[in-house]
């Protein structure tokens, strides 16, 4: 089993160009991604932003609030027009007394193609194995779906079997 | 991103851990590891029928699973339950998929209005 990635898979009902501007436009991806870059996306450039709610979701955006003003740093690794869109950062990195400079960072890429309707983007993170586990373990908040019930499933199994 | 599909997602993802559960010995050894804590090759097969070749080839298959992890000391291996840190590893990610559902959600908003 993968834990090492996330892979999504999404349609647009919007045109490829809309898409790649609303990606790979900086000021555009600020608005929906909910962050302030004050410089273009370039290659293997470092570009710090600051956290600021996003213009889309009033309710995400209440929920931004309190981190806005944070640094958030990314390093755009390739940009191919209207196909491939990628950066790496530090994920999960909400910790203001944390510096994560010195650790791994996750890349994420973003693919575009061509669909019946609109666009079908498919959004990748991957390198979480490289992330120590210590980080892994600060970013709960328990989703009772998912792993948590299959784990209480195979206890309940031993249990049983024991 | 419809919510419903995402347990189905970590179903298929915990396949690897029942097709490893789904033996009587693998899961005997993992019955031990969990009652009795962490324990040497010689430990698991102690009172047993099994050999010590068909429990480290047991162990290898749960290790590959994630179930499992062998840490070194001294001249022998001592094999624990990895649970813990693979529940914790989930969480994680499970956390921040959640975290792409929402910004998504947010892009096809902002391009399709």
């Amino acid at each position: 089993m993968s834990t090492d990635r996330i892979e999504k898979k999404i349609l647009l009902r919007a045109p490829r160009t809309r898409v790649w501007r609303a990606l790979t436009d900086s000021k555009e991806f600020g608005q929906w991604f909910g962050v302030k870059f004050d410089e273009p996306f370039t290659p293997n450039k470092p570009l710090r932003g600051t956290l600021m709610p996003t213009f889309v979701d009033e309710e995400v955006a209440k929920r931004q609030k309190p981190y806005e003003g944070k640094q958030f740093d990314i390093v755009v690794a390739q940009i191919e027009p209207e196909r491939l869109f990628s950066f790496r950062w530090h994920p999960y990195a909400v910790d203001p007394a944390v510096d994560y400079s010195s650790e791994p960072t996750t890349l994420i890429e973003f693919v575009l193609e061509e669909a019946a309707g609109g666009t079908m983007l498919t959004v990748t993170e991957s390198g979480f194995d490289a992330i120590p586990m210590e980080r892994r373990a600060q970013a709960f908040a328990m989703n009772e779906q998912g792993w948590g019930m299959q784990m209480r499933l195979i206890e309940k199994y031993l249990a049983h079997a024991a | 991103m419809p919510r419903s599909s995402r347990g189905q997602r970590a179903l298929r993802g915990s396949a690897p851990v029942f097709a490893a559960l789904g033996d009587e010995t693998r899961l005997a050894i993992v019955a031990r590891l969990s009652a009795g804590g962490p324990r040497s090759i010689s430990g698991l097969t102690e009172g047993t029928s099994v050999t010590r070749q068909a429990v480290t080839k047991h162990l290898h298959v749960l290790a590959g699973a994630g179930l499992v992890r062998g840490v070194r000391r001294g001249r022998e291996r001592i094999w624990e339950l990895e649970a813990r840190r693979l529940e914790e590893a989930r969480r994680y990610l499970a956390e921040i998929s959640q975290g792409w559902d929402d910004a998504l959600e947010r892009l096809k908003k902002f391009v399709e209005d």
